[in-house]
């Protein structure tokens, strides 16, 4: 099945749920409401036709300007071998959504290394702690407004270079 | 070893500094620990072509029965602390190669928010082995040289003073 007519599919199924798609571009993507996200991932996953059946990627973008977090997923079947593209933003200052662990157990440590490095917090997640970071770390290194901090447990984090 | 004199029976004298230290230089057992793309050469070193064994380096599975740490690879800030617990249950006399460009100074990835830019700044380090990854002649001369300086030690002052971070 090609972008155009599973982008057609799911806003014959959701409607309003899907705010925009783009069929026409070489990645096609589609955005969809965040709090509906679990629901538009199990009917991909399970409808006939559709038959999502891999998460094959789950990340995450910071758009500092714009105010949100997107998360992007990537499926695709392998029993139809086709893709599908879904992003799904959430407001920066408040960025709770669905965990889509449920339907696909790879979205476990996918979201885990996103909510460890942009602080998204996966509502369903059974197991949401830092991934990559330690425990006790503090902040999420991949937003933009990042300030690493001086030390870590009396380890400073800087080192002065030779080369200046 | 310089062995001070020898006589016609097959008796040797030599000092008891001399003596330890030729011991302790002919079984350095490294732990077996590897961070990164380093470990690979760390185990090509233990491997037939570069045979470190012949100086007596062999691998041991816990640092409680290990001499010789080499720190191979990227260090992270996450494993930094679990290597000083590490380095703290090996028995004294203790040492530690830095081998490779990112355990020396963070290398390649030092810029990274992640990444303790050596390890040194976390146990004290004996021998600094550069190279990303250093082959496994580079890292023997590191083992050699750390041999030279096992020779050194006097073992009746304790090196606790030296060690001390």
């Amino acid at each position: 099945m090609d972008a155009a007519s599973i982008h057609s599919r799911l806003r014959e199924k959701f409607g309003d749920k899907i705010l925009s798609a783009e069929a026409s571009v070489k990645d096609p993507f589609l955005v969809v409401d965040a709090a509906a996200i679990r629901d538009i991932c199990a009917y991909l996953r399970d409808a006939e036709g559709l038959q999502f059946d891999v998460l094959t990627n789950q990340s995450g973008v910071d758009y500092r300007e714009q105010g949100y977090i997107e998360v992007v997923y990537h499926l695709y079947s392998y029993a139809h071998r086709h893709y599908a593209v879904l992003k799904a933003r959430v407001p920066r200052d408040a960025p709770v959504l669905p965990s889509v662990v449920t339907v696909w157990k790879a979205a476990n440590w996918l979201e885990r290394e996103i909510y460890d490095l942009l602080g998204v917090d996966f509502t369903g997640h059974p197991d949401l702690r830092r991934l990559l970071m330690p425990e006790d770390w503090v902040g999420y290194p991949l937003r933009k407004d990042f300030v690493e901090p001086e030390e870590y447990h009396g380890i400073s984090t800087s080192r002065e270079s030779l080369l200046r | 070893m310089a062995l001070v004199n020898s006589f016609s029976q097959g008796v040797i004298t030599t000092t008891a500094d001399q003596f330890l230290n030729w011991t302790r230089k002919s079984s350095v057992w490294w732990m077996l620990f590897g961070l990164a793309c380093c470990a690979i050469e760390l185990m090509q070193t233990q491997g037939p072509r570069a045979d470190v064994d012949r100086f007596g380096a062999a691998p041991r599975a816990s640092p409680r029965q290990s001499d010789l740490m080499v720190v191979a690879g990227t260090l992270t800030l996450k494993m930094a602390l679990r290597t000083k617990v590490l380095y703290d249950q090996m028995p004294e006399p203790r040492y530690v190669i830095s081998m490779g460009a990112c355990a020396s100074c963070g290398g390649l990835f030092q810029l990274a928010y992640s990444v303790c830019d050596g390890v040194d700044k976390v146990i004290p380090v004996d021998v600094y082995v550069p190279g990303c990854p250093p082959r496994p002649e580079a890292l023997t001369e590191g083992i050699l040289k750390l041999q030279e300086k096992m020779m050194t030690e006097t073992w009746l002052v304790r090196r606790s003073a030296a060690a001390a971070v």
